[in-house]
């Protein structure tokens, strides 16, 4: 860790006007992320401005019927608010299979999606990494790569990211609202994280000088069909191999509406409208359910360590869909997959 | 037993809560990063990012000029030490090569081998610090990959004359198998960091306290490598945060910590990341090769056994993982061989149950591809072959209730309703699997010795250099003291692990219970001897006429070992004595007894729940019973080989250094990523402990527990697997990847 | 720690000034000056002498440095001092009310929850604030809350026994 000065934004603005006036800086709000990285030197921030007390922590019914959530709304928080269990238990779903309960108490809304890729050699300094270095080689397209990207990779990074929560989200169809220098901003989910191209070191679209202040959910929240279902190397307090976010709305067995998402398997909480739409007006079955995975996986490409994850992936989509017609949602503690 | 007294409570055999438990839910237990004293330096170690290699260069200014260094310390400038290999050879350093020395030269050879110290007034000083330390390499070749050694392994083990001849049997045998196995490096990680605080006294000796399973191991180390007195340097380690064999070698956090405190003269806390015990000792990758060949009835004809293991390109570790299978069954041929691979990587190391834990699994699992083969049960199989002599040394075991083991493990189990096909048992969408193996492991003992003091209010200190490393030595101690010596447990107090306390071996092997407590029953049989010294010049003493084999300590009073009701109080007897305290050493030695096998053994049922589709195994249930002679605490005990058992299904499911041997770097050096069972992974573990009295062993008749609960595990589950899937996946952790991989060639 | 490739071109830069720092730990108001990188739990270990908090793996992997901040279970190992200013912090040494354990320390003992004893503190913190969200009831959801603390003793059956009895969910 290199050493920082530390101070504390008073209110949002006030949060905007330090990071635009000083370089280097960056927002820390439960750090479970950006300690872990500064601690081993990835991170290296000569300024924190701790944006952990500004007033961003409600989760609020909006106009439209939706929710809006405060970006310092503590994961833990939003997985077990009445209103997210009731009306998002997808979303609530998510949160409970990531991390710990620990971790869940300190992480935030707005930083779970700004946490950035597990990818063993962007920890390791040691290592080349343009995700951690531009320009320094992609060591893991030649290195160990079971846990990494299958979609959308490019050929100077194929990390994944690595968050629960966000795979839901960007199924909602959630809202990013952030405020910088001119002003606020709103941004839809799908658009938040990026593909990791040739700025592999540039993982959102949220501006430098920007600050989440909210992520709104729109209405419709799936509550009767959904499922989240996380496969991993062990039960609990593990990464995703692949994860998968279904949601569907149903009437006589037939699909009126789909969301599917996958985690685990790209730069960024994949989505897919095509395979969405090919849902839409099908019956609720798998033959269904295997097209729309077929259609998502169609330009799936595996590294050396990791074609499993074609199929497994294909399988896992199938399940997780199934899970949410039945209305059988994925338990995240009983660890049994129905 | 006769050996202990007729009192009315009797702690040993009778579960009994860990004398040290309140100190550890209190937070009061102190490791050895816990001890703190004014003007402390902390350390930070610059590692090594090459394989292999020779620093060119080191610049250590930029790290000076940090502000709150003290001292940055390298191979250029560290203080003098010793110079032979005896010298920094340790107590259980391999025989052959030369042991690794911290900051010693220039040459790499490994990765994160520690080539700085950096010494600053706090630790995130001295890590930043560290990250100034410039270094220019001279890369050389290297090789991680242990199947790019196999051809050209070294032979290590082999027995004098081979049993048979086991290859032509096997060309002759009715039914075959024949496969390879592969255990992946595995790493210990025990929750405790490692970790040493050496405090400096001017005048006085170094106290230091280190994580180690042996005080006396690292005491002697430390004296020899810088060139000491033994009195001038103390060690210490009263509670150990585990360790299952990473501590048994002193590490090199002990080295640094010492040379900086003796360098600055200041007292110094050195401990490592989580990340930086990956350059530490490991269980080694280990290639199996299995070739068994049987008659149609379940009788084997032949046992081959071969293994290829890692040791580094400078000492050579090993432990035979290929004699087990010669040993436990019967067979008329048998033929082991364990072979190692230097590699460009630190020395391997012990670790649980070291070379059983891997070279049963292989066993075991070809056992049951046997077992398929002949169509026959598994345990039907294990009966058929069984053996109540170790087939090795054609001896009798002082006792072996193997049988016991499978009987009481499958009627626990409910194996009876085990259906033969695989893929024949579901739940749901689950394919249902019943694995199962046998577990072997040595029951050793050791010289160790005791002092204890009794004073004239009933209390006892008992004091030994063993270690605790949460294995319950305090508490077994505690409970045979309490028995010798007629006085409640409340009223013992066990002091361990300090280089100045009576001497023991190292804590590991399974062999500290036999000896710590026989050494403590020793010791009070010589507190006995005195006490009726004693008693018998009392006027009109009621044991005036009694000898040392008539008497016993019960109930706070020397009697009559029949006529109890003939006694006199211990605090009587000291007071007429005029004594405060009666203080007794003696060292405990174990008659030898080449005659005799000395095993435990294991059977492990295990439940897998596999989801047919996603691969995805869990292990729903285990039953391992355990024949290990008497329990002295079936509390302690059942923990033990519980958490034994979950070791064993994070090495059957979950753990694997992984290393990019591109870059001959591991690259899940941490606890996220490097997969061991957390709580969601377990479910119900039954432990019986199968009775099993052996009056031949010692005079309690114990064995050990700290291995053989591991043992036959991850062979148990990986059987279970197969049963559940029809999928056989040889090479370890069985991740469900692998599993569907199987599917697929199916 | 890696080579100087981390700090390619960079010079060691001064160190800021210490801030102060007062926290409420275990009842007892403590103030005192760290440097802003200083975590929450090198705090407690090395500046206020408060050593059951255990550092495991420093980066919120293991669970052993389970404290209780304003009643809620955090890794102490990730987050700073600094941000916690003004914060209660209870550690395993303030469980205990004048020498009286709490239940589930008294649960710890009888069900042998723990061999080694290092990551107990942290276990015992979380199993706290387990108790004290009140969501977590069967046998599969306490495991599930509890698997942010590794134990490689291996107690995870008699930990989940430990809670069931502090729960009173079980004799």
């Amino acid at each position: 860790m290199i050493p920082f000065q530390y101070t504390r934004a008073n209110n949002i603005a006030d949060a905007v006007r330090l990071i635009a006036a000083t370089s280097g800086a960056k927002f820390i709000a439960g750090g479970t992320n950006l300690l872990d990285l500064m601690k081993d030197n990835v991170e290296r921030p000569t300024t924190l401005i701790d944006i952990s007390r500004l007033p961003l922590t409600s989760v609020e019914e909006t106009a439209s019927g939706g929710l809006r959530i405060g970006a310092l709304v503590p994961n833990s928080d939003l997985a077990w608010h009445p209103l997210i269990e009731k009306r998002y238990p997808l979303l609530a779903s998510a949160i409970l299979a990531g991390a710990s309960q620990q971790l869940r108490n300190m992480a935030s809304t707005g930083g779970n999606l700004v946490q950035r890729t597990r990818c063993a050699y962007f920890y390791d300094t040691a290592t080349p990494c343009n995700k951690r270095e531009p320009g320094s080689g992609c060591s893991a397209i030649s290195g160990v790569n079971r846990g990494h990207a299958i979609l959308g990779a490019s050929t100077s990074c194929i990390a994944t990211h690595p968050s629960d929560m966000c795979v839901a989200l960007v199924a909602l169809d959630a809202t990013v609202h952030v405020t910088g220098p001119n002003g606020a901003r709103a941004i839809p989910f799908a658009d938040f994280h990026r593909l990791a191209g040739d700025t592999p070191h540039i993982d959102t679209n949220l501006g430098p000088d920007e600050i989440i202040t909210s992520i709104e959910v729109p209405a419709k929240g799936f509550a009767s069909n959904h499922s989240y279902l996380k496969i991993r190397d062990r039960m609990s307090y593990a990464f995703a191999l692949i994860s998968v976010a279904a949601a569907l709305e149903l009437k006589d067995g037939m699909i009126q509406e789909a969301r599917l998402a996958l985690g685990g398997v790209a730069h960024k909480p994949w989505r897919n409208p095509a395979a969405e739409a090919a849902l839409r007006g099908r019956p609720a079955d798998e033959a269904s359910f295997a097209g729309a995975a077929d259609l998502l996986l169609r330009d799936a490409r595996p590294q050396a360590h990791n074609g499993f994850k074609l199929d497994l992936a294909r399988r896992a989509i199938i399940r997780t869909l199934s899970q949410a017609a039945h209305g059988t949602p994925q338990s995240q503690s009983n660890k049994t997959i129905q | 037993m006769s050996m202990l007294n007729n009192t009315a409570k009797t702690y040993t055999g009778t579960a009994t809560s860990r004398v040290d438990g309140r100190a550890k839910v209190t937070g009061a237990a102190k490791y050895a990063g816990d001890f703190n004293a004014g003007g402390l330096a902390y350390g930070a170690v610059v590692e090594a990012t090459i394989a292999r290699g020779r620093i060119a260069q080191i610049d250590i200014s930029a790290a000076r000029r940090v502000p709150g260094v003290i001292d940055v310390i390298t191979h250029e400038n560290r203080p003098k030490v010793a110079d032979s290999d005896e010298a920094w050879r340790d107590d259980v350093a391999p025989e052959e090569g030369s042991p690794f020395r911290p900051l010693y030269d220039d040459a790499i050879k490994f990765n994160q081998q520690p080539i700085a110290l950096v010494v600053a007034e706090e630790w995130e000083i001295a890590r930043y610090a560290a990250s100034f330390v410039r270094v220019d390499y001279e890369k050389q070749p290297f090789v991680t990959d242990v199947y790019r050694k196999r051809d050209d392994a070294i032979v290590v083990e082999k027995p004098d004359r081979p049993r048979g001849d086991a290859a032509k049997a096997f060309a002759a045998a009715e039914v075959r198998h024949e496969a390879d196995y592969f255990i992946p490096t595995e790493h210990h990680n025990p929750m405790e960091l490692f970790a040493t605080t050496a405090m400096w006294e001017a005048g006085g000796p170094l106290t230091v306290y280190d994580k180690t399973q042996g005080v006396r191991n690292v005491q002697q180390y430390l004296c020899s490598v810088f060139e000491k007195k033994p009195e001038e340097i103390r060690v210490l380690s009263p509670y150990v945060g585990g360790a299952f064999g990473a501590g048994l070698r002193p590490q090199y956090q002990v080295v640094l910590a010492v040379m900086a405190a003796l360098k600055l003269q200041r007292s110094m806390r050195l401990v490592l990341t989580r990340q930086q015990m990956y350059g530490l000792g490991y269980r080694p990758a280990t290639i199996e090769r299995l070739a068994l060949g049987a008659r149609r009835d379940g009788t084997l004809d032949t046992i081959t056994h071969e293994a290829v293991g890692v040791t580094s390109q400078f000492e050579e570790f090993s432990r035979n993982d290929t004699g087990w299978s010669a040993l436990l069954y019967a067979s008329p041929n048998a033929r082991y061989e364990h072979r190692v691979a230097p590699l460009d990587v630190p020395t391997s190391c012990d670790m649980r149950a070291p070379g059983a834990a891997t070279g049963v699994y292989a066993l075991e699992s070809a056992m049951d591809e046997l077992a398929v083969a002949l169509k026959m049960d598994p345990v039907e199989l294990r009966l058929r072959c069984y053996s109540d002599r170790d087939q090795n040394e054609d001896l009798p075991y002082t006792s072996k209730r193997l049988r016991e083991c499978y009987r009481e493990g499958a009627a626990a189990f409910g194996w009876d309703k085990r259906k033969v096909e695989p893929r024949s048992m579901r739940d749901g969408k689950s394919l249902v699997g019943w694995g199962m193996a046998s577990g072997v492991w040595e029951a050793l003992q050791m010289p160790t010795a005791v002092r204890i003091v009794m004073t004239a209010n009933g209390h006892a200190e008992v004091s030994c250099a063993a270690s605790d490393i949460g294995t319950g030595t305090y508490t077994i101690m505690a409970q045979v003291a309490a028995d010798s010596l007629g006085i409640p447990i409340e009223n013992v107090t066990v002091h361990l692990a300090d280089s100045t306390l009576p001497r023991a071996p190292v804590e590991g092997g399974s062999w500290m219970a036999a000896s710590a407590c026989h050494a403590v029953i020793a010791t009070a049989g010589e507190v006995r001897k005195e006490l009726l010294r004693l008693a018998k010049l009392m006027k009109g003493s009621p044991l005036a006429d009694a000898v040392e084999e008539d008497v016993t300590l019960s109930d706070g009073k020397l009697v009559g070992r029949r006529q109890t009701e003939r006694g006199v109080s211990i605090s009587d007897i000291m007071r007429h004595g005029a004594l405060e305290r009666i203080e007794k050493e003696k060292t405990n030695e174990f008659a030898e007894d080449k005659a005799h096998a000395r095993n435990t053994h294991s059977a492990v049922f295990a439940e897998v729940k596999v989801d047919e589709e996603l691969g995805v195994i869990r292990v729903t249930r285990v039953v391992s019973a355990v024949a290990a002679g008497r329990v002295l605490n079936p509390k302690t005990g059942r923990s033990q080989v519980m958490g034994a058992v979950v070791g064993g299904i994070g090495m059957a499911l979950h753990e694997e250094t992984i290393y990019d041997h591109g870059l001959g770097r591991i690259m899940n050096a941490n606890i996220a990523e490097y997969h061991v069972p957390v709580n969601a992974d377990i479910h119900d573990i039954e432990v019986i402990f199968v009775d099993e009295p052996d009056a031949l062993i010692n005079p309690l008749g114990i064995k050990g527990l700290g291995e053989i609960g591991i043992v036959g595990v991850a062979a148990a589950v990986a059987n279970a697997v197969y049963h559940a899937t029809g999928v056989r996946v040889r090479d370890l952790p069985i991740t469900l990847d692998k599993v569907l991989a199987g599917r697929q060639a199916a | 720690m890696q080579d100087g490739a981390a700090q390619s071109g960079a010079k060691p830069q001064p160190l800021p000034e210490k801030v102060s720092v007062t926290l409420t730990v275990n009842g007892t108001e403590r103030r005192f000056s760290v440097l802003p990188w200083v975590s929450l739990l090198d705090a407690l270990r090395d500046h206020l002498d408060l050593t059951g908090t255990k550092k495991g793996c420093d980066h919120g992997q293991c669970g052993a440095c389970t404290v209780l901040v304003d009643g809620r279970r955090i890794n102490s190992c990730l987050t700073l001092a600094v941000m916690r200013d003004g914060a209660h912090v209870t550690t395993i040494e303030g469980l205990a009310a004048n020498g009286a354990l709490d239940p589930l320390q008294q649960a710890f003992i009888d069900h042998d929850a723990f061999q080694c004893g290092y990551c107990t503190p942290g276990q015992i913190c979380s199993g706290v604030g387990l108790i004290a969200e009140g969501r977590a009831k069967s046998a599969d959801e306490i495991r599930e809350f509890m698997s942010g603390n590794i134990c490689r003793c291996g107690a995870y059956p008699n930990i989940v026994a430990a809670i069931q009895q502090a729960m009173g969910t079980k004799p």
